[in-house]
C-alpha cells in the first residue's frame, strides 16, 4: 500500500508554509503599506518636519530611529498576525487547513518565520535609508548590535505568540482591523515611539509601562542614541535589565494564552 | 467487516443548547462507493459530516471513519481524507498551481499537481490567482486541493451550488473519474438531479435523524416509482396511481371517444420522493432557500 510512505517532517512542513507566507505577505498591496513601509514612511516625515531640529544634541531622524524600529517589530509580528489570523480564521482557511495532514505547529512556523524574514529586512531597509539618506550616525560597538540582537528576538517572539492570542479577539473579519489597528496606534503613542518620551505625562508612561512596545523602544533607544542620553530617560537609565523581564513575561504569557485560546473554527461553529 | 465500510456510524447524537441537531443517526458507507447525504438545510447534514470529518464531537454515539474515531483521528488518518467544506477561502496571493503543489506538500503520497489541475480543468488557469477564478473555478479548485492527498474517502459540502449547468456536467465527470478509481465520496446536495446522477446511494436527513436509505431508484420504497395517470372531466381533475398507464389511458381512450382532457402521465422523479419523505414543512425550506443560492452565485 501506498500508505506506508511517511508523512512530511513537522520542518519541513513549517519551512514550505514560511515560503508561502512571505510570498502571500509580499504580494498583498494593503500589508506591503501598513505593515512594511510605515515606520519607513513616518521616518521620513519625521525627519522632513523637524529637519535639523536638535533633541538633546542629535537630528530627527536620529531621535526617531529607534521608535520606529521598534513600532515595525511590533506591526510586522502583533498587528500583522492578529489580523491575518482573524481573518483566515473567519474565512475558512484555518479550518480547511485543520482537516488536512498539516501539522498544526507548522501553520505557526509558518507565521513566525514570516515575520522574522520581514522584520529583518524591514529593519535592514530602514537603516539603510537612516544611514544612507537621513545622516544617521548607525553604532559601531558590537556590545550595541549583541544587545539589538536579543531585543529583537525577544520583542519579535513575544509580539507574535500575543498576536496570534489576540487573534480571537475580533469577531469577524472584517472586524479585524478595525479592532487591532486603534490599539496598536494607541500603543505606539504611549510608547513614546512618535514622540520624546520624556515629554509625555507621568500617568500615560506608567500604563504603557505594563506593555511590551514601551521596553522594545526603550531598549532600541539603548541600541541607537550616544552615550549619556540614558540621563534624559525619565529613570535615568535603559533599565535593560526590566526590559528583558518584562518582555519576557509577556512572551511567556503570550504562549500561554495561545496555545489555551487559539481555534481553527470561528466562534459559532460548535 | 470494517474493511467494506469507510464509514460505520451508530446511534450518533449531537446536541446545540438550542436543539438537538443529530438525534440518533445510524449510517455505513462502503468502500468505493459514492454516497449523497440529502436534507433540507438544518437537517443535520453539515453537523454529521464535520463529527466525521474530525470537526466536532459527538454527544452520543459510535463513529468509525477508516477505522478510527474522527476525535483521535492524527495526521496519518488525516492524510487519508480529503475535504472539501462549503465555504472557504484560499491564500488569495498564491496562483492555482503555487497552491494545489503546496498543499501536495501535506501528504505522504500526493498526486501529480499538474495532473490533478488538469483533471478539475484549470490548466488555463494555472497561474492565476483564486481572487480572478469564477465561482465555479473557485470551487474545482477547492476539489483539486481535496484530492491532490490521493484520499481513500473524499467528502464534498454542497459542491456544485452556484455553478451553471455546463459547469456541473463537467463537475459530474470528474467525481465519477474519481469513483472510477475506487475513490468512496460522502456528498452533500440540495441538488435531487445531482444524487440522482452521481450516488450508488442516497440518505435522507431530516430533523436531525435518517428517514431513509436507499439507491436512487428504490427510495421511498416500493410504489413510489408507481406511475401517476391524470385528466380532467365535469366533475373536475383526477388522478390515479396504477402499474398499468398504458391500459389505464387505453380505457380511459374508449370513455371519452378519443381526446382525454388535460391527460398526463408521470412518474415521480426522485426530487418528488425526497419532498414527499421531508414533508410539507421541508419544502417550505427548501423554496425560501432558492433565492439565497441565486444571491450566493452572483456575490462570486
Amino acid at each position: 500500500m501506498a500508505d506506508t510512505k511517511a508523512l512530511p517532517s513537522t520542518l519541513s512542513v513549517g519551512l514550505a508554509r514560511t515560503r508561502l507566507e512571505v510570498r502571500e505577505f509580499f504580494r498583498e498591496r494593503e500589508a506591503l503599506i501598513f505593515t512594511f513601509f510605515f515606520p519607513i514612511i513616518f521616518l521620513a516625515i519625521f525627519s522632513a518636519v523637524f529637519g535639523n531640529t536638535d533633541f538633546d544634541g542629535v537630528n530627527a531622524a536620529t531621535y526617531f530611529t529607534p521608535g520606529m524600529i521598534a513600532s515595525g517589530i511590533f506591526l510586522s509580528s502583533f498587528q500583522s498576525l492578529s489580523i491575518s489570523i482573524a481573518l483566515e480564521r473567519d474565512e475558512g482557511l484555518l479550518k480547511r487547513l485543520r482537516g488536512t495532514p498539516m501539522p498544526p505547529q507548522a501553520y505557526f512556523i509558518g507565521k513566525i518565520g514570516q515575520v522574522l524574514i520581514t522584520s529583518v529586512l524591514q529593519i535592514a531597509l530602514l537603516l539603510a535609508i537612516s544611514g544612507l539618506l537621513l545622516g544617521v550616525d548607525l553604532p559601531t560597538e558590537p556590545d550595541r548590535w549583541l544587545n539589538f540582537v536579543w531585543i529583537f528576538i525577544l520583542g519579535t517572539a513575544s509580539g507574535s505568540v500575543l498576536g496570534i492570542a489576540f487573534s480571537v479577539v475580533p469577531k469577524s473579519g472584517k472586524a479585524a482591523s478595525a479592532v487591532i489597528t486603534p490599539i496598536v496606534l494607541l500603543l505606539q503613542f504611549m510608547s513614546g515611539v512618535y514622540f520624546v518620551y520624556s515629554s509625555l505625562p507621568a500617568w500615560m508612561r506608567n500604563v504603557a509601562a505594563v506593555f511590551p512596545l514601551k521596553w522594545l523602544a526603550q531598549g532600541m533607544r539603548s541600541v541607537f542614541l550616544p552615550d549619556g542620553f540614558e540621563l534624559t530617560e525619565p529613570a535615568k537609565s535603559w533599565q535593560l535589565g526590566t526590559g528583558a523581564i518584562v518582555l519576557s513575561i509577556w512572551l511567556i504569557v503570550g504562549l500561554f494564552l495561545a496555545q489555551r485560546v487559539f481555534r481553527w473554527t470561528r466562534r459559532d461553529a460548535g | 467487516m470494517e474493511n467494506d465500510n469507510a464509514v460505520r456510524v451508530r446511534g450518533l447524537v449531537k446536541r446545540y443548547p438550542d436543539k438537538v441537531a443529530v438525534d440518533g443517526v445510524d449510517l455505513d458507507i462502503h468502500r468505493g462507493e459514492v454516497f449523497a447525504l440529502l436534507g433540507p438545510n438544518g437537517a443535520g447534514k453539515t453537523t454529521t459530516t464535520e463529527i466525521l470529518e474530525g470537526y466536532r464531537r459527538a454527544d452520543d454515539g459510535e463513529v468509525s471513519v477508516l477505522g478510527t474515531d474522527p476525535v483521535h483521528g492524527d495526521r496519518s488518518w488525516r492524510a487519508r481524507l480529503g475535504i472539501v467544506l462549503q465555504t472557504s477561502r484560499d491564500e488569495a496571493e498564491s496562483t492555482v498551481f503555487e497552491l494545489v503543489n503546496h498543499y501536495a506538500g501535506y501528504y505522504p503520497n500526493p498526486r501529480d499537481p499538474d495532473q490533478v489541475i488538469a483533471a478539475v480543468g484549470l490548466e488555463e488557469k494555472r497561474k492565476t490567482r483564486p481572487r480572478k477564478l469564477s465561482g465555479g473555478q473557485r470551487r474545482r479548485l477547492d476539489v483539486a486541493l481535496g484530492v491532490i492527498g490521493n484520499p481513500e474517502l473524499l467528502f464534498l459540502d454542497e459542491p456544485t451550488t452556484g455553478f451553471d449547468p455546463e459547469a456541473r456536467r463537467q463537475f459530474w465527470t470528474l467525481i465519477e473519474e474519481l469513483r472510477t478509481e475506487g475513490t468512496t465520496i460522502l456528498l452533500t446536495t440540495h441538488y435531487l438531479d445531482e444524487a440522482e446522477h452521481l450516488a450508488d446511494r442516497v440518505g435522507v436527513i431530516a430533523d436531525g435523524r435518517m428517514i431513509e436509505i436507499g439507491t436512487p431508484e428504490t427510495l421511498g420504497g416500493r410504489g413510489a416509482r408507481t406511475a401517476r395517470v391524470s385528466w380532467s372531466d365535469a366533475d373536475g381533475p383526477h388522478e390515479l396511481r396504477t402499474d398499468q398507464p398504458t391500459a389505464e389511458v387505453a380505457a380511459l381512450m374508449a370513455r371519452f371517444g378519443g381526446e382525454v382532457p388535460e391527460l398526463e402521465v408521470r412518474r415521480p422523479s426522485l426530487e418528488d420522493i425526497y419532498l414527499d419523505l421531508i414533508g410539507k414543512a421541508a419544502v417550505t425550506a427548501v423554496a425560501a432557500d432558492a433565492p439565497a443560492v441565486a444571491m450566493e452565485a452572483g456575490a462570486l
